[in-house]
């Protein structure tokens, strides 16, 4: 217990340590917000389907966390050769709660992160429609960036090096925002693109963002709530073994 | 129980390449053992099989009584590393470094807070407790990383190229904590170098790897007569030939070298 909440405690001090680290990861959100929320706003409208920056808000929470996420989580690639990663591993501790530490307090961190973005577009005008599921919504951001800290950790437990990293980004962590629906509507997909889109597991935690936040979804809370949690606790399951197997 | 480390039959195989090639050697307690051997020699490949994080393809490894196998919980307790690579946590100060370590391997909080303060004197850091450590040169760090080896009073200080980096003002001064330690607190140092005047002058013992296997070991004395040479260097070049090992940049070089980028140069 004492091993997980040190190491859960350590990531939150690095993250509130690190100012630059919060203002520069919160660009990105900020630019898809303004490009793509001001730029196909009136497409979106002349189309019949309301407010798009209403809409795209939610999708770009996700997009933070699933971001944060998954960078906590394979950051352990350098952590495990040139930093603290490896004073943990030769400590007389359970392997386990070694990546359950790391991985609560990088879900943790993707959770303020994300906090932070709904704030951010609470500043450009942003609204949910209801005030008192916020806290309910912030339990959702946290199962997904659970849910995506220890997929990251699974892969990084299987990499040696950052010669993995740019092809993950490619073909992972791109693909499973660019396909959630964190920016379109899942009503009226081609087939195809569709049955993508109920694969990826971020497709659900964005769907439950819109559900509690703008009240528009597609899956219904219920739904999104067994995905998430059933895939979470397989990522949990498969990070702690392949996490047990590290050897430098 | 005279030896604190025996290695037996120890072999480590990377697919067809054979990095440690079926080595024995006995550590005895309170000596101070240099391990030694160019480039590519299985050094660090042994000391990650004695300290737990890579799993030997055969032999026996027993540390302070325990079985490296069976039993890898009481032989990570048994002892204390510097790694090769600074490993501590740059955002955190010194003294949550220290305090981490200690909660990892559970010193209880009174005699950790006892501790901590006495080893961060010890190592000259105490005024320097609340200072995020990425603050640190690398005398310091190496320093710091020395005090949270000690931390949990192991009976084996591994030290994996200590100095390496270092200059000869932090390398004395390092040394001759070590050797106080040794002999005040018994303390077995177990060390790698290629400063081969560092070993001659520090370690009691000497082993010499070369290709994964021991080729010799003894005092700095004895391998000086058997080679009829009047350095450890001399010696060490007889015996390992003045060929210079091309080794591929390991993907571990190659993030070394990334890193320096991305963090400016700083260790």
């Amino acid at each position: 217990m004492k091993t997980i909440y040190i190491l859960w405690l350590r990531e939150i001090k690095r993250y509130l340590r690190s100012k630059s680290r919060i203002i520069g990861s919160l660009g990105q959100p900020l630019l898809f917000l303004l490009a793509l929320g001001y730029g196909l706003g009136s497409v979106f409208a002349k189309a019949g389907e309301g407010n798009y920056f209403e809409f795209l808000a939610p999708g770009i929470i996700g997009m933070s966390i699933i971001f944060t996420a998954i960078f906590s989580g394979i950051q352990m690639i350098w952590d495990r050769q040139f930093g603290f990663l490896k004073e943990t591993l030769v400590a007389p501790v359970n392997r386990l709660n070694i990546m359950i530490g790391r991985t609560l307090g990088g879900a943790t961190v993707a959770t303020m992160q994300g906090l932070l973005v709904l704030i951010l577009v609470t500043i450009f005008g942003f609204r949910p429609y209801n005030w008192a599921l916020v806290p309910v919504v912030i339990l959702f951001m946290l199962l997904v960036a659970l849910l995506f800290a220890a997929l990251g950790a699974a892969i990084a437990s299987l990499l040696d090096d950052m010669q993995g990293f740019q092809l993950i980004m490619n073909f992972l962590v791109m693909p499973l925002f660019f396909l959630s629906g964190a920016l379109f509507p899942l009503d009226g997909l081609p087939a195809v693109l569709a049955g993508i889109v109920k694969f990826d597991p971020l497709s659900y935690g964005i769907d439950s963002f819109r559900i509690l936040l703008v009240n528009n979804g597609s899956f219904g809370l219920g739904t999104d709530f067994a995905v998430l949690a059933v895939v979470t606790a397989v990522f949990l399951g498969l990070g702690s073994y392949f996490f047990s197997k590290i050897q430098i | 129980m005279d030896n604190i480390i025996e290695v037996q039959h120890l072999v480590k195989k990377f697919g067809d390449f054979t990095a440690v090639d079926d080595i024995s050697f006995d550590v005895k307690k309170g000596e101070i053992f240099a391990f030694l051997g160019p480039n590519g020699a299985g050094k660090s490949t042994t000391i990650k099989m004695l300290t737990t994080i890579l799993n030997p393809t055969g032999g026996d490894i027993k540390l302070n009584g325990h079985d490296a196998k069976n039993d890898a919980d009481a032989v990570r307790r048994s002892f204390g590393i510097v790694f090769q690579d600074p490993s501590l946590d740059d955002d955190l100060t010194a003294l949550e470094n220290m305090d981490l370590h200690g909660v990892l391997y559970g010193v209880p909080r009174k005699i950790r807070k006892e501790r901590i303060e006495q080893l961060l004197s010890f190592v000259e850091l105490w005024d320097r407790r609340d200072s995020q450590v990425k603050e640190f040169s690398g005398g310091m760090k190496r320093r710091l990383e020395i005090a949270r080896g000690l931390l949990h009073h192991p009976a084996v200080l591994f030290l994996d190229e200590p100095t390496l980096g270092l200059d000869p003002q932090t390398r004395n001064h390092m040394w001759s904590y070590l050797q106080d330690l040794n002999e005040k607190e018994g303390v077995t140092v177990f060390f790698t170098t290629h400063y081969m005047e560092e070993a001659e002058r520090i370690a009691q013992r000497i082993a010499i790897i070369d290709h994964g296997k021991i080729v010799a070991s003894g005092t700095a004395a004895e391998l000086k007569s058997r080679t009829k040479t009047n350095s450890l260097e001399d010696a060490f070049l007889k015996l390992t030939g003045t060929v210079i090992r091309d080794e591929d940049a390991s993907t571990t070089d190659k993030m070394r070298a990334h890193g320096r980028m991305w963090r400016g140069g700083r260790r």
